[in-house]
């Protein structure tokens, strides 16, 4: 059930690159996206927050909590020196969709179902917007602050979902 | 005439101050410091010529909390986003360390042994 809501938003990041080619590059685009995925993987982490009882998984959460905030909080700021204004866009849209619909099934999960769940989730999120993030963002995105903005948080999102497989495979 | 004359005096107290001078030369080499800077997601350059007993502080100019963390365990620094702490190096040879929270962080502090001190 989780896949299916992941693999509607890797589609939608996936129809964004046609799209942003044509447009040649759209930086309040790209950086809506970017946006919304941290928004989201912060929401996630304060679920599990409130739910896990699992202290390596509440300790990975806290990570994304803090790492998240804190990439969004410098985008924030960027696109705001920047002049540059985050354009809600169909793929920002298919993220948050598959983000409530995996929100609402891990909400009936508990204990050590809701652990895999939700590390499961990360695994396959992290995958997905480092996939967005190395194919269609930061080819797209123009301006070099926000282009060396999101090339680090590729390599922060790629730590996370080598502890979200490492997380994975010890609760297996 | 039994101590040594008023000539030989200041020739004394000089061997006798390079003998000290030599013996801190060898065994008490002044402790160093040096910087390693964090920045996106990265460990900076660590320094050549660290010896035990020298100090490395750790300045955190990243977005993200992170952690200096000895493969030896010889050091564990807490890193917040633009903290610095510093690290006294207590393990001669190579000391490969890393993020607890970014394991991909990675680096290596050569030491050369510290000299004996007083010992």
């Amino acid at each position: 059930m989780m896949w299916k809501a992941t693999s509607a938003a890797a589609a939608g990041l996936l129809a964004l690159a046609p799209t942003m080619a044509a447009k040649a590059s759209d930086d309040g685009v790209v950086a809506h996206v970017a946006y919304t995925a941290g928004v989201i993987d912060v929401a996630a982490g304060k679920q599990a927050l409130a739910k896990s009882k699992n202290e390596a998984v509440r300790a990975f959460a806290e990570e994304m909590v803090r790492d998240h905030g804190a990439v969004n909080e410098q985008a924030l700021a960027l696109v705001a020196k920047l002049h540059v204004t985050p354009r809600d866009n169909p793929t920002s849209a298919a993220l948050n969709k598959a983000a409530a619909e995996a929100s609402h099934k891990l909400s009936s999960l508990s204990g050590s179902s809701f652990d895999r769940a939700y590390v499961t989730n990360e695994v396959s999120f992290h995958r997905t917007v480092n996939g967005a993030l190395r194919t269609t963002l930061i080819p797209n995105a123009h301006n070099p602050e926000l282009k060396a903005l999101l090339q680090t948080g590729l390599r922060l999102f790629s730590e996370h979902q080598m502890h979200a497989e490492a997380l994975a495979r010890k609760l297996r | 005439m039994c101590g040594p004359s008023l000539l030989w005096r200041p020739i004394i107290a000089l061997a006798t101050g390079s003998m000290v001078f030599a013996a801190a030369g060898a065994q008490q080499r002044p402790p160093a410091t040096y910087t390693v800077v964090i920045d996106k997601m990265a460990f900076g350059a660590t320094p050549r010529g660290a010896h035990v007993g020298d100090t490395i502080i750790w300045v955190n100019h990243d977005l993200f909390r992170h952690t200096a963390t000895a493969a030896d365990h010889s050091f564990n620094v807490d890193l917040p986003s633009g903290k610095s702490a510093p690290t006294v190096l207590t393990r001669a040879g190579t000391v490969p360390f890393s993020c607890t929270f970014h394991p991909g962080m990675k680096g290596a502090l050569n030491v050369a042994p510290g000299q004996d001190r007083g010992s």
